[in-house]
């Protein structure tokens, strides 16, 4: 088990202060002017050797991400952009880190921003975090005030912005190019790529886009080494990470663990246990919304990294595990997914504007049993001509949960459709 | 697409007061001078703030006029996020997350209840003006569920009875405690921390934090 002091997000209750004082006791801002003097490459390929992978649900490595911004500053200005458009069903993990431990993404925007030669960060925050939205700026307030940010950030001589950009309820926003757009004043539709933000994103410039957690955790990979954080986890799953555990346990919570950890002990350990003793499992969904739900039997042995959960066929996504027992009406709860996903479709690519609607209908119906079996094939076919479809992966992420029960759940729906049938036909 | 299909109402002319040009002066300072519109969703939020909830036609033609932005474009951003209302608003927004994390927690009961306490539906508006009633889609307080939000505030860990205390409450006139309802601090599990017991600042036994540090 993880000990405390290998811990990243020491005050992720909030127990301490989350400002500037109670942050450098934590040892926040510790000679990070020695870690900007190191310089670009070196923080980029100490990023690369830490194995840290995009904690926004992609998973994609975060030093070579970062590898990919043009070596050289043309006319054009570089930009750092921070997705804080948390909102993927389940998932309440970078609310933690801005309302109780936000000069950590501060100090994480400022050591990003030298490895990729920008000057300025905008954090795009959800707009209904308003409460979050104070806690970070009043510690970005205090990171000016004390120099380590602004004009010559930490004393480096490295000018170094950060602001704040509020959004406006809208999920699609979490999608990178969408929430470019959202800054540009926009309706937040997903662009095609290429060209890829590196070389054309905010206001036409190079950017990159990274999650809060995976910017939060840079100061501390920096400061106590690549290997550090690599000797958690399994190859090409390391280190440390913020899980979200919702629904039927018995205490939900969030909590930072060592990644790889197997998903029956992040229940027990952590929630409390499945309510009504692990036997009452139902089902989990382990990475958010957009992962499909894996059965008892699954959730069993399976381990919480990407490539753990890929081998399940399902996804760590935001590592935001939803538990349902068995009092869960499973297809009603998949059903309320394809309402949300119906809600949140920017409307720009067919497939994903008439489909996702289409899909809910048919859920909707299916819940009930008021369908007939060919519909179960007819509408798993329907999720494969929208998943790959669209411009973004919305589309993807209505399609799978639907995939995951029919694959897993299959005889759930089919016995639903059964009864009814046998019950009107009692009723005649 | 997952905004309002409503067309904007009419109001009396729209200005932002001095306290609110100087916001806006602060707001359009983080972005290029070349690429003011950039400003659209702040001021949008400001001028909603400042007309009692709600954007009207006349707060639109301004903030598109102010930011010299072709209006249709500001139209199609205030139709396209759920939070720009184009309607009149309760004094009070309470918008119950009924996603599957709060659902999973009995979210339907803090609906119910607060259906039950209003006498109004989803969508709807108290007849004094006091309330409007919606159901959000997940605002990313899961470990928390259910909750619902009110105003700049979150209200977790509720239950029927603890959500129909906090409308007695606004009901009157005050202003009831945001966050947990049952003593949590933040996201920390009930029953005993599993994580975090050596930190300073952490309560000094394993058990219920009294929510109050």
């Amino acid at each position: 088990m993880l000990k405390d002091e290998d811990r990243i997000f020491t005050n992720l209750y909030g127990f301490g202060e989350p400002g500037l004082s109670g942050a450098r006791a934590r040892g926040d801002w510790d000679g990070t002017r020695d870690l900007v003097h190191k310089g670009r490459d070196w923080i980029v390929d100490e990023m690369r050797k830490s194995g840290l992978r995009g904690r926004g649900g992609a998973g994609f490595v975060t030093g070579m991400k970062w590898s990919f911004m043009p070596k050289e500053v043309s006319d054009r200005p570089h930009y750092l952009v921070v997705n804080a458009d948390e909102g993927e069903p389940g998932t309440c993990k970078d609310r933690e880190i801005m309302r109780h431990d936000p000069h950590k993404l501060v100090e994480g925007c400022l050591l990003a921003g030298v490895a990729m030669a920008a000057h300025t960060a905008y954090i795009y925050v959800r707009g209904e975090f308003y409460r979050e939205v104070e806690a970070l700026q009043r510690a970005i307030d205090e990171a000016y005030e004390a120099g380590l940010i602004g004009p010559n950030a930490c004393d480096t001589g490295w000018a170094f912005d950060v602001y704040i950009h509020r959004g406006a309820g809208a999920y699609i926003c979490g999608e990178e190019t969408a929430l470019i757009e959202s800054i540009e004043g926009k309706k937040g539709q997903p662009r095609l790529k290429p060209p890829f933000p590196a070389n054309v994103g905010l206001f036409g410039c190079p950017t990159t886009v990274n999650n809060v957690e995976t910017i939060a955790v840079t100061p501390t990979i920096l400061r106590r080494g690549a290997d550090w954080f690599a000797g958690f986890g399994r190859p090409k799953n390391t280190g440390t990470k913020l899980f979200n555990i919702s629904g039927h346990v018995n205490n939900p919570c969030t909590v930072e663990d060592e990644m790889g950890i197997p998903l029956k002990e992040l229940i027990e350990r952590h929630a409390g246990g499945v309510r009504g003793g692990w036997n009452n499992l139902l089902a989990v969904i382990p990475g958010g919304s957009s992962v499909p739900a894996l059965p008892r039997s699954i959730c069993e042995t399976v381990r919480m990294d990407f490539d753990g959960l890929q081998q399940a066929k399902s996804g760590l996504g935001t590592a935001a595990v939803i538990v349902m027992d068995k009092s869960t009406d499973l297809v009603r709860a998949i059903t309320r997914f394809s309402r949300f996903y119906k809600h949140e479709s920017c409307g720009q690519c067919t497939p994903c504007r008439e489909g996702t609607g289409w899909l809910w209908r048919v859920m909707e119906r299916l819940s009930d049993g008021r369908a007939r079996i060919e519909e179960i094939d007819l509408l798993d076919q329907v999720t494969r001509q929208i998943e790959g479809h669209t411009i973004c992966a919305l589309g993807d992420a209505a399609a799978w949960p639907i995939q995951g029960l029919i694959k897993n759940f299959r005889p759930e729906m089919e016995r639903r459709i059964l009864e009814r049938e046998a019950a009107s036909k009692r009723a005649a | 697409m997952s905004g309002s299909n409503v067309i904007a109402v009419d109001g009396p002319p729209f200005a932002f007061t001095e306290a609110n040009l100087e916001a806006v002066r602060r707001i359009l300072a983080k972005y290029p001078a070349d690429r003011q519109a950039s400003g659209v969703l702040p001021l949008l939020h400001l001028a909603q703030r400042q007309n009692a909830g709600f954007l009207t036609l006349q707060a639109l033609d301004y903030v598109a006029d102010f930011l010299k932005m072709p209006r249709i474009k500001v139209y199609e951003v205030a139709t396209f996020y759920t939070m720009f209302k184009l309607q009149p608003m309760g004094r009070h927004h309470v918008e119950v997350c009924t996603n599957v994390p709060c659902w999973l927690r009995g979210s339907d009961e803090i609906v119910a209840a607060c259906k039950r306490k209003l006498g109004i539906g989803i969508g709807e508006t108290t007849a004094d003006g006091q309330f409007t009633l919606s159901e959000a889609e997940c605002l990313g307080a899961c470990v928390n569920a259910p909750m619902a939000q009110i105003g700049d505030d979150y209200y977790e860990d509720l239950s029927p009875e603890s959500m129909e205390a906090i409308l007695d409450a606004l009901a009157r006139g005050e202003q009831p405690k945001a966050g947990s309802q049952i003593g949590r601090r933040g996201a920390e599990p009930m029953g005993g921390l599993t994580s975090l017991t050596h930190m300073p600042g952490a309560p000094a036994e394993r058990g219920n934090p009294d929510g109050e540090v």
